[in-house]
């Protein structure tokens, strides 16, 4: 039957996936503030099959504007697949045939969980900025919810880059009983200046649109260009010196020489605006003030270790794989690399490569062999571990 | 395997932990984990090779062994392996203190420039020695520190460490065999292996 289940799906060589939603509706969850937020709704995707002693899960933690749908495609229509379908899938480096991967949307967002674009229950009207203000734990508490819910003891491992780097690296300290492995990439122990900065920049240019109304905007009056100008400040951060001048230089749109005029268009210019166009279609403003906020208040070493790094560890028992990229200026190599003292120092297992890319931050989402190649034979090797330990169980 | 990484192979109890500084593509750490059950860590600067060892499931860090040694409290591992790196260590003095303070034992091998080819090519040809075991010329050796097997005696001596074990060897045709050299191996083994220990 599954035969030809597999045969009906087209000539696709993506895996059709369906969007699922988990509801806490127990109302008692409390967030780090202390305020209670009710009925939260997850949004969230699996691919490959939990094998019957539940030790095969991968739960892959999105960044800053992703969504659950990590990989294949709703519809044999659909032309792009999930944002980290070269990772994962049937042969890939999170191998769908041998894993089960889970993906949720964080909470804060706006692609299903709930968020500030959520209607309030029992009321008509979205929380817009009455939402209360979330934190990188909430979201990786709201997930072991979801990770009960599909009743999995412990996770293989937890990845993401970036923000979903500070998840994973959150599951590790606040679940070390939960996390088999772990593997933050290019991501950080606490946001920097230069991180917060940058944010801040962005939340200015959505708060300073008239549109924005203090949060309550309508669908059709909403701040497009606020949002869409901190989509390009976003931009500029994932790009490095060298990738801007590969991909762009000064080269001109449409033009060979420069006429000196303000509706001349230098190629990087026209890529930022289309960047920040498409990105107002699918992202709330909102949504992108919250999580900006949440990515900024994350310190690890405070909020585990009371200010130092290495007692932020102290009850973590994962083993760790962190990557970081020699262009990424966003969260550079020495931030990884003190993730890195702070798990030696502790005693825990730790590799750790830091790949040389010309493509700043946003490298980890590009298509990488090296990556791919560590991801997949590092996961093997937990894998053939804990199923070693089980065997000698039995 | 490569010969003189048999010998040290040879040398570790299993179940040890051990720390591979310089650990390049991780073949002896790779050995030491599926035949001995060793727990292992490598050090490696290079990031393809540290992506290698990955691959294959080793937990290794890629840094500089100089700086990465400094994060490991004492007697952190049962043994640390230096491995065909002394003669390119910028202190070696300060490397070995390292090791034997990380370490419980460890394990150094390095390239004996007190080969008969070695000394002839000095003597016979007044240049600098190139050789199968040494195929750098002066301009671009990463060796930049020349000692024989007599010296690493010396510095033993001079810095206060204890030689547990030695094994002076000659690789043959094919890299992984060879031979113990027992006469005179100051002039006759390419490489020395020692175990040493406070």
């Amino acid at each position: 039957m599954n035969n030809n289940t597999a045969h009906n799906i087209d000539k696709s060589p993506y895996k059709i996936v369906k969007k699922q939603f988990f509801l806490i509706s127990e109302n008692d969850f409390i967030l780090q503030t202390g305020e209670r937020l009710e009925d939260i709704t997850i949004a969230y995707e699996t691919f490959g099959t939990l094998n019957a002693k539940k030790n095969n899960a991968i739960l892959i933690l999105h960044a800053l504007t992703g969504d659950s749908h990590a990989a294949g495609v709703y519809d044999k229509k659909d032309e792009k697949p999930g944002w980290w379908d070269i990772m994962i899938g049937p042969g890939k480096a999170i191998d769908t045939d041998i894993y089960f991967v889970i993906c949720s949307n964080i909470l804060g967002g706006c692609m299903g969980s709930t968020g500030p674009s959520s209607i309030i229950p029992g009321e008509k009207n979205s929380y817009n900025m009455n939402f209360p203000m979330v934190t990188i734990p909430d979201m990786v508490r709201v997930q072991k919810r979801l990770i009960d819910h599909l009743k999995i003891k412990k996770l293989l491992a937890v990845t993401g880059g970036s923000l979903g780097g500070m998840q994973a690296l959150e599951w590790s300290v606040r679940y070390p009983d939960m996390v088999e492995a772990a593997i933050p990439i290019a991501t950080t122990m606490k946001h920097s200046a230069l991180s917060i900065a940058f944010n801040e920049v962005a939340r200015q240019a959505i708060t300073s649109d008239p549109n924005w109304n203090n949060g309550n905007y309508s669908k059709e009056k909403k701040p497009d260009i606020g949002l869409s100008v901190a989509r390009m400040i976003g931009h500029i951060t994932y790009l490095s010196d060298k990738s801007m001048r590969m991909k762009f230089g000064r080269k001109l749109q449409d033009k060979n020489d420069l006429p000196f005029t303000f509706d001349t268009k230098f190629q990087v210019e026209s890529y930022l605006k289309y960047q920040g166009e498409k990105f107002v279609t699918r992202f709330d403003a909102n949504s992108f003030l919250y999580i900006t906020k949440a990515a900024d208040y994350f310190d690890l070493e405070e909020q585990h270790g009371k200010g130092s790094p290495v007692d932020a560890f102290l009850n973590a028992k994962a083993r760790f794989l962190v990557i970081s990229y020699t262009s990424d200026w966003l969260y550079p190599t020495h931030e990884s690399k003190a993730i890195v003292k702070a798990l030696k120092k502790n005693r825990l297992d730790v590799s750790f490569c830091e790949i040389k890319s010309e493509w700043g931050h946003d490298a980890f989402l590009l298509p990488d062999k090296r990556l791919n190649k560590m991801i997949k034979g590092f996961l093997a090797s937990v894998y053939e571990k804990i199923q070693g330990a089980t065997n000698n169980e039995i | 395997m490569r010969f003189d990484l048999k010998i040290m192979a040879s040398w570790i109890k299993p179940g040890s932990t051990v720390l591979g500084l310089g650990c390049g593509e991780g073949d002896l750490l790779y050995y030491l984990k599926q035949e001995k059950n060793v727990k292992e860590t490598g050090i490696e600067i290079k990031e393809k090779k540290v992506a290698l060892c990955i691959e294959k499931g080793l937990s290794v860090l890629q840094g500089d062994i100089n700086k990465e040694i400094l994060d490991y409290s004492d007697k952190s591992f049962d043994y640390c392996i230096l491995s065909q790196t002394l003669q390119q260590a910028y202190d070696p003095e300060g490397l070995i203190k390292e090791i034997l303070r990380v370490g419980k034992k460890a394990i150094v091998s390095f390239p004996n420039f007190g080969h008969i080819k070695i000394r002839l090519q000095l003597l016979g040809g007044g240049k600098a020695p190139v050789s199968r075991e040494l195929p750098y010329q002066w301009y671009d050796s990463p060796n930049i520190r020349v000692l024989t097997l007599e010296d690493f005696k010396i510095f033993a001596n001079k810095i206060g460490f204890n030689i547990h074990k030695k094994a002076a060897i000659k690789p043959g045709e094919k890299s992984h065999e060879g031979k113990i050299v027992n006469f005179l191996p100051n002039l006759f083994a390419t490489y020395g292996i020692y175990e040493i220990g406070k």
